[in-house]
């Protein structure tokens, strides 16, 4: 309709002002809390005008946490770097693993292919913690325990499930006549699938690689019992602090916010990718 | 040019016989149209000739040489799609020149092969545009210059014109004989028109439910139907069908219509007393004056103008229908009253039982698909 009343277009509005602002909310008090002290965040009744102080960032940044009962040495700039590196490498390995073989799945009908992608699905039905205790032992017997490569392999029962059933679906969707159409023009099955498959099934591959990222990234338990301090992720990391002398709201605030960056700014990147069409109408009209 | 040869071909999926030990010859040069209802196994053929998936039994021959165990890449056949089938991510010009990079052609042997073919289909003006860009029958043309492009002696052809408005699909079934002719290739059109399959088929392959039920070429078919579903199948508005029992007759056999009798020459005697169908074509009847010897007697019921003809639905007196058709533009029958002339040598006489057509002794019947 192209006459909606003015009415209707403000009552719109407000709607989504409401919801905006109730999902937004406490991300906003977040970042409002990391630029306070301990003591303004806990004032009754709580402000919104405060003076605002850096000191939370730049005690994250160098590493020394200042508070009434002495300095605490903080590595949230390492556990920073292992959630980088540790999602980045997990989600890269899933993806050489997880689009060839969900090529596979959807495109060749062998036997038993169903069970197998099944069972691969089936890892995240598990409880973590039940997965953790026995993986615990193995990987102290074959020296995992605390490496990154341990860490890389338990995060593709996070990761490869998730991209091998959502980019199977996207390449089931592409049309079994446009890779014939170039297997028939002289291509080999390997070209048809970089040229074909994979460039069709790129906004699925992107979405499920984000998908993959977030998850890794939010992952606690994983890191909290197979990973030492040197190794950890900023999930864990952020126990820190909770100190003896109280909880550092003002520092876990600033952590959350420096933490959620990182997938925030991927999100924003590939969101374009995401709502573009998929076939891009390439059957017919 | 080249030849193709199918030696007992059988396809299965899970239990379900799609392709029943079929064979086919194609000689070199030649379209032939496989011609049959949806759901008769044209398209699983093609995409078995193609090499893009594989029969469970049967010989493959492209040009004498077996091809059963070659991948789709090096059978050096073009195809073009009834969905089109293009790279949604490529313009046309990329879409049209994926045959030719196979071929690790120098780019501008690729340049001149897009341009010839484009040339040829009339989509010079649209290649850079992605194919979201392109109307439907830019694609279609899009879809036939890839094909084509590659020069492929082997060219399969599923459908290509479904997917187009009446309109273009005219256009298309005049202009498509030039292109091919161009082309010198063999070809293997598949299609579910007849008009399509009579206008660009040297020969006609009647497919259904797997099997071969007739090979010849379009007159064969359409003057002598291997059996009622093809008689049916061909021709517009469909032939009149017509319970009869013959009657003996020293040269064939008779047959009483409205009490009067047509005599049918050349059928064999054995015929007689049989329960038959008469196959009577609407344009091989005619409306004459009252009192003409052997004529009808009907009632006209409804009159349909049908561009080039018009087609008359008339009762006879024992209410069975009969459809007329006759050139436009020239004088119908007065509504009410009026008769119709049947020339006994024009019709077709099935056996209603298995369906088969009774051939006429020393007639040409045409050539009968092995599996028929």
């Amino acid at each position: 309709m192209e006459t909606t009343s003015t009415l209707e277009k403000t009552l719109r509005l407000l709607a989504l002002t409401l919801v905006v602002i109730f999902f937004m909310f406490p991300i906003f008090w977040i970042f409002l809390m990391s630029f306070q002290t301990n003591e303004t965040i806990l004032r009754i009744p709580p402000q919104v005008i405060f003076e605002p102080t850096l000191s939370n960032y730049t005690a994250l940044i160098t590493g020394k946490l200042t508070s009434a009962a002495g300095t605490l040495d903080i590595a949230f700039m390492k556990n920073l770097g292992n959630s980088v590196f540790l999602s980045v490498t997990s989600v890269a390995l899933a993806l050489v693993l997880g689009v060839p073989a969900a090529y596979a799945f959807a495109r060749h009908k062998f036997k038993g292919s169903e069970d197998i992608a099944f069972t691969l699905l089936s890892f995240r039905f598990a409880p973590p913690l039940l997965v953790l205790l026995p993986l615990t032992q193995y990987f102290q017997w074959l020296g995992l325990a605390n490496t990154y490569i341990g860490l890389i392999w338990v995060y593709q029962l996070i990761c490869l499930p998730l991209i091998l059933w959502i980019v199977r679906g996207y390449f089931e969707d592409i049309s079994a006549d446009v890779e014939y159409a170039y297997r028939i023009a002289g291509h080999s099955w390997f070209a048809t699938f970089r040229r074909i498959a994979l460039p069709l099934a790129g906004p699925g591959i992107a979405a499920a690689g984000l998908l993959a990222f977030i998850f890794a990234w939010n992952n606690f338990v994983f890191a909290l019992v197979l990973a030492s301090a040197d190794k950890q992720p900023v999930t864990v990391g952020a126990l820190a602090f909770v100190t003896s002398s109280g909880i550092q709201y003002g520092q876990i605030a600033a952590a959350i916010v420096l933490s959620v960056t990182p997938t925030l700014a991927l999100a924003l990147y590939a969101q374009r990718y995401l709502v573009e069409g998929l076939s891009l109408g390439a059957v017919k009209g | 040019m080249t030849t193709l040869q199918l030696e007992n071909i059988v396809k299965r999926y899970k239990n379900h016989t799609v392709l029943d030990h079929l064979s086919l010859d194609v000689k070199d040069g030649e379209t032939l149209v496989l011609f049959g209802p949806s759901g008769a196994g044209k398209s699983v053929l093609l995409r078995l000739i193609a090499g893009v998936i594989d029969a469970e039994e049967g010989r493959i021959l492209i040009g004498g040489e077996d091809m059963t165990d070659v991948d789709a890449e090096h059978r050096g056949i073009g195809m073009a799609f009834q969905n089109f089938a293009l790279f949604p991510h490529m313009d046309a010009f990329e879409n049209i020149a994926t045959p030719l990079e196979a071929k690790r052609s120098s780019a501008d042997t690729i340049k001149a092969g897009v341009h010839r073919v484009a040339k040829l289909l009339k989509i010079d003006h649209v290649l850079t545009h992605r194919p979201k860009a392109l109307s439907n029958g830019q694609k279609q043309r899009t879809a036939l210059a890839r094909a084509l492009a590659g020069s492929p002696p082997l060219l399969l052809l599923d459908d290509p014109l479904r997917n187009v408005d009446a309109k273009l699909r005219f256009e298309m079934r005049l202009e498509l004989p030039r292109v091919l002719a161009a082309q010198g290739a063999t070809v293997v059109y598949v299609t579910q028109d007849y008009k399509e399959a009579m206008a660009l088929g040297d020969r006609i392959a009647v497919m259904s439910e797997g099997r071969i039920r007739q090979i010849g070429t379009p007159e064969d078919i359409y003057n002598a139907p291997a059996d009622i579903d093809i008689a049916r199948l061909f021709g517009d508005p469909t032939i009149n069908l017509l319970d009869v029992k013959p009657n003996a007759e020293a040269d064939g056999v008779s047959v009483l219509l409205s009490d009067v009798r047509i005599v049918l020459p050349g059928i064999p005697a054995n015929a007689a007393g049989k329960a038959c169908v008469l196959g009577l074509r609407p344009e091989a009847l005619s409306f004459v004056p009252a009192g003409t010897p052997g004529a009808i007697p009907v009632t006209v019921e409804a009159e349909t103008p049908l561009n080039e003809k018009t087609v008359t639905l008339a009762l006879t007196v024992r209410g069975r229908e009969i459809l007329v058709s006759r050139p436009a533009g020239t004088p119908g029958p007065a509504s009410g009253s009026a008769h119709i002339a049947v020339d006994g040598a024009n019709a077709f006489l099935f056996d209603k039982q298995t369906g088969a057509l009774i051939a006429r002794h020393g007639s040409h019947t045409g050539t009968q698909g092995e599996a028929a």
